[in-house]
């Protein structure tokens, strides 16, 4: 039995299909679903979401989102969710510099707390574009 | 008989009218594509979260948060109206109105877009804030009109949030539609039958599980959900969340149906336009032919009279 894993972002449905295991950035550490799991909800955090087929390994950059995990089912959603090949490491240094420089002015702490996380997803996007997997 | 000049003018004022029609069909048919991909992309992220509050609904013995359900206070029920900043665009606005008109009385209301708000000042509605967004629909702006619905809703100044909108079926078909948005506990209500047995069964078999075969809520417990890292966070985010979300999309699926629904009237008037001008020509040209007939007898008469 395999699991049926849906990515939702506001944009556009990023991934369905059926995986073998998935493994999800929540606020809390990394968590590895494999099918028959406990159902969960869990908060999400800015980081690598891992794709598991058999031998092949895919990996999403996501923003801060939700998911919900059921047995055979787990429904992630997303402000983004970016594959490597998606992801323009030039904007996003230039989204990352823009948004310290708006941390340096004066701005209420919602704002800062929504700069932070807006950097977060950023360097987590680029980390995933930098870094070398290793098939 | 109008003389060949009045037609002439009438013609020449009917082609005008026409182009301008036409040109706000062109305008309208590219904004509407736009419009009508943003609300479609939209969708399935705005039924996952429901799906997904519905299910917290459905396995969570109680649900503390103060969005979740009212607080028992005197019925102060208000409708959130999202309509159009412009006319010209077929009976959208007078559908919705309709629908707003069958509201009771003391429904407070809050508006999104110019023509609700004159249209509530006209009826004497109890109008509560207005807001204007821009053409283009901004997340963040439309938060600021969630906030502020949450924040009266939380204070009690409110106890039940519905919003009227347009929704989007397709180019010639929009809907006008009432969803209920708050409390929270509301949009679970086909589930709530089932909930109050989980809730009064629930809370001693909960603790000693697995609940015996056969009783109703046994699927409740068995799907009964771990939240990490706890209920609370989860719920303080994906609540406010889904508030907004759902606006930002409602609103979205009211813009789409805004540009179709100009579009087919804009459609529709360039069309009679140009039905019209046939007709004005055709008439042109039977009393221009009538009036050199006329000519023509004259002349013939004439000179017969002078032979």
């Amino acid at each position: 039995m395999k699991l049926q894993l849906e990515i939702v972002t506001p944009e556009k449905k990023a991934f369905s299909g059926e995986v073998d295991s998935v493994v999800v950035p929540t606020v809390e550490g990394d968590l590895g679903i494999l099918p028959g799991h406990t159902p969960v909800m869990t908060l999400l955090q800015p980081g690598h979401l891992q794709v598991i087929n058999g031998e092949k390994k895919d990996y999403l950059a996501i923003g801060s989102g939700f998911a919900e995990i059921a047995a055979h089912k787990v429904v992630v959603l997303t402000d983004a969710a970016l594959s490597e090949d998606q992801i323009d490491e030039v904007s996003v240094e230039a989204a990352i510099e823009r948004a310290q420089k708006a941390l340096q002015e004066k701005v209420s702490p919602e704002e800062e707390a929504a700069l932070k996380a807006g950097i977060q997803k950023s360097l987590a996007q680029l980390h995933l574009k930098r870094r070398k997997h290793q098939p | 008989m109008p003389s060949t000049r009045d037609i002439r003018r009438r013609i020449k004022s009917v082609k005008s009218t026409s182009l301008i029609t036409k040109a706000m069909q062109m305008v309208a048919a590219s904004k509407m594509s736009k419009a009508q991909e943003q609300a479609m992309q939209g969708r399935p992220f705005a039924l996952q979260l429901e799906k997904m509050l519905k299910d917290i609904g459905a396995n969570a013995l109680e649900v503390e948060h103060p969005l979740w359900k009212n607080k028992g206070l005197n019925d102060r029920p208000c409708v959130l109206l999202i309509s159009t900043d412009k006319g010209l665009c077929g009976g959208l606005n007078a559908n919705l109105f309709r629908e707003v008109n069958a509201l009771p009385k003391e429904t407070a209301f809050v508006t999104i877009g110019r023509r609700g708000k004159q249209f509530l000042a006209r009826s004497k509605r109890n109008l509560l804030a207005d807001f204007e967004l821009g053409e283009k629909v901004m997340f963040t702006e439309v938060k600021k009109v969630s906030e502020y619905l949450t924040d009266l809703f939380l204070k009690g100044e409110i106890t039940s949030l519905n919003v009227v909108y347009s929704q989007f079926v397709n180019t010639l078909v929009q809907k006008p539609s009432s969803e209920p948005l708050l409390p929270l506990a509301d949009l679970s209500i086909t589930d709530a039958g089932l909930l109050g047995v989980a809730n009064s069964k629930n809370k001693e078999a909960a603790e000693e599980a697995p609940a015996p075969a056969g009783d109703v809520a046994i699927s409740n417990i068995d799907a009964g959900f771990i939240y990490e890292p706890s209920e609370e966070a989860v719920e303080s985010k994906l609540f406010p969340t889904y508030v907004n979300f759902q606006v930002y999309h409602m609103l979205l699926e009211a813009r789409a149906s805004e540009h179709s629904a100009r579009m087919v009237a804009m459609k529709n008037a360039t069309d009679n336009a140009k039905q019209l001008i046939k007709d004005l020509t055709l008439e042109y040209n039977k009393v221009r032919q009538s009036s050199i007939t006329n000519e023509i007898l004259e002349i013939a008469a004439a000179q017969m009279a002078s032979n």
